[in-house]
């Protein structure tokens, strides 16, 4: 039988270190709404989520108040709109249409995000998903709760280098056409490598072509937790360390697994994939930078910081998934910079920059996450960003993105104020050499050696 | 039969436990184990109850008791046992 300590460990678990499932995110397939008039088809996308995921607040609400765990997201992913319009639209104006649609049901459902206003263009654009792209800005701009995404790159298909060009011109659109909100637009748009069909996370979430028709993926997270179990093993060698990340870890699972389950019974929706992140908030004690710092490090940034979130990652996952039924999504340690106070310090101080974040990339679940960057930054230099992100993630066959907002009319050394979860950022300088003849030679780069495994 | 687990943190006080029972006598909730220590001068108790006999649902009376908490200035909480099953039991 349960005792008294156990239950107080967990309690503390949640009370102190901020405990959470960051989110319990249904994916609605969207596929069966195409149709060749616009109208028809968004009154079918409005109905199908609407009716989908009708009680999906109540019920994460409801298995919070049983359990007494906090959920503090919930949200939906949708196919990617790119497929789903293709037929309908034939403007940028009726993608914007689509995105209003998604918005308006966010809005009824009660849900804070939706993700999917994406496209998957890793090899090759078709004009539909090119058309979505070019809309994306407005659609930003014209929406609360939409979220986008565009794929365009992975391991198995190279880099598409027009469509990372054509992102680095439409970061910088969708900054100034949010520029009155401090470019707020930019964060919830992300560029990914190897994007993944059953992600929770927003701003990337969208519900693959490969899934089921709806299906429940819940995210866990607990970077609080994982600092204080590692305060009790200061000084220890790196066995004993990886020992209590992975303890921690399998923990913390559990509750994701737990709470999946039952959303997934409750809801009468498939369950999916828990996704074992460590996803910092910008609250106190709720930060990837802090573990980090407890590991050994003065300051993130410092050298070693590579090391440590590599061990972090993976003990993170080798205790996550003996934890979880199915584990997918990004699983591992995000590094946010708006979103995670220990990565701000961090900055501030001048430990980390944009050139370390981005060797962080390499080991950590995602890409360079919530950096602010000057607004008077070049659109090939983004585009170089996105490339650099996209090498790494083919070369080294993991997902990577780039949600960078460069924040019209602001400079290095000014700090940008995003609110809530997103948190606020110092605005970080980039390296100001142009890579204009690298962008500008258009097409594609192909697939590693390694990709051929056939 | 479901378990639920009440724990109340708080400040040491006269008639903690009368009044938790009470509420739950009345609500047919059935007490299965009770313990109780004190952890860094604060009273921690924590009770596993049986909540199926009872007519109100498990959220009802986590907020019924949260309340009793609030005036008498304890924090009671009412899980389900399964978040502490799932954590420390394989």
């Amino acid at each position: 039988m349960l005792n008294i300590f156990e239950v107080n460990e967990t309690n503390k678990m949640i009370e102190q270190e901020n405990l959470d499932v960051r989110t319990i995110t249904m994916g609605i397939s969207l596929l069966d709404c195409i149709d060749s008039d616009l109208e028809t088809m968004n009154q079918k996308i409005y109905d199908k989520i609407t009716t989908k995921a009708k009680d999906l607040v109540a019920t994460g609400d409801k298995i919070a108040t049983e359990f007494g765990i906090p959920v503090v997201n919930k949200r939906v992913s949708v196919t990617p709109i790119a497929l789903v319009g293709g037929v309908a639209c034939h403007s940028t104006e009726d993608f914007v249409s689509v995105a209003k649609t998604l918005d308006k049901a966010a809005k009824t459902i009660g849900v804070n995000f939706i993700g999917g206003y994406s496209a998957l263009v890793s090899k090759g654009m078709t004009p539909a998903e090119e058309l979505l792209i070019r809309s994306i800005p407005q659609a930003l701009a014209v929406t609360e709760r939409v979220c986008s995404s565009v794929n365009v790159g992975s391991t198995k298909t190279g880099i598409n280098m027009d469509a990372v060009k054509l992102m680095g011109e439409i970061v910088l659109e969708t900054a100034e056409a949010s520029k009155d909100q401090d470019s707020l637009g930019c964060a919830k748009l992300v560029v990914f490598c190897n994007a993944p069909d059953d992600n929770p996370f927003m701003a990337g979430a969208f519900h693959g072509v490969t899934e089921a028709d709806c299906i429940i993926n819940v995210g866990v997270s607990g970077p609080g937790v994982v600092k204080t179990a590692l305060e009790a093993v200061r000084g220890a060698d790196f066995q004993t360390l990886c020992e209590m990340i992975k303890r921690t870890a399998f923990k913390v699972t559990r509750v994701g697994q737990l709470v999946a389950q039952e959303a997934s019974k409750r809801l009468g929706v498939p369950f999916g994939i828990v996704d074992l992140s460590l996803a910092p908030t910008p609250a106190i004690g709720d930060s990837v930078a802090e573990i980090l710092e407890e590991i050994g490090l003065e300051r993130v940034g410092a050298p070693g910081t590579t090391a440590a979130l590599a061990l972090l990652n993976d003990q993170v996952k080798k205790g996550g998934v003996m934890a979880a039924q199915a584990v997918g999504g990004l699983s591992g340690a995000f590094i946010p910079v708006s979103e995670d106070q220990g990565m701000i310090d961090a900055v501030n101080l001048g430990a980390l920059t944009l050139e370390k974040l981005e060797a962080m990339t390499c080991v950590c679940s995602v890409g360079l996450d919530m950096i602010a960057i000057p607004g008077d930054t070049k659109a090939t230099t983004i585009a170089g960003i996105i490339a650099d992100e996209s090498a790494i993630g083919m070369i080294n066959q993991k997902t990577t993105a780039v949600r960078v907002i460069p924040v019209i009319g602001k400079g290095v050394g000014e700090t940008v104020e995003f609110g809530g979860l997103l948190g606020y950022a110092p605005i970080m300088p980039v390296n100001q050499f142009s890579c204009d003849a690298f962008v500008e030679r258009g097409g594609r780069i192909p697939a590693p050696i390694h990709s051929f495994k056939n | 039969m479901k378990k639920t687990i009440i724990t109340v943190v708080g400040n040491d006080t006269v008639g903690i436990i009368a009044k938790v029972c009470t509420y739950l006598a009345e609500n047919n909730v059935n007490i299965l184990d009770i313990s109780q220590t004190i952890v860094q001068g604060y009273f921690n108790m924590m009770m596993i109850t049986d909540t199926s006999a009872s007519e109100k649902d498990a959220a009802t009376i986590s907020k019924d008791l949260s309340e009793i908490g609030d005036k008498i200035g304890v924090v009671i909480r009412c899980q389900h046992e399964d978040i502490f099953n799932v954590m420390h039991r394989i």
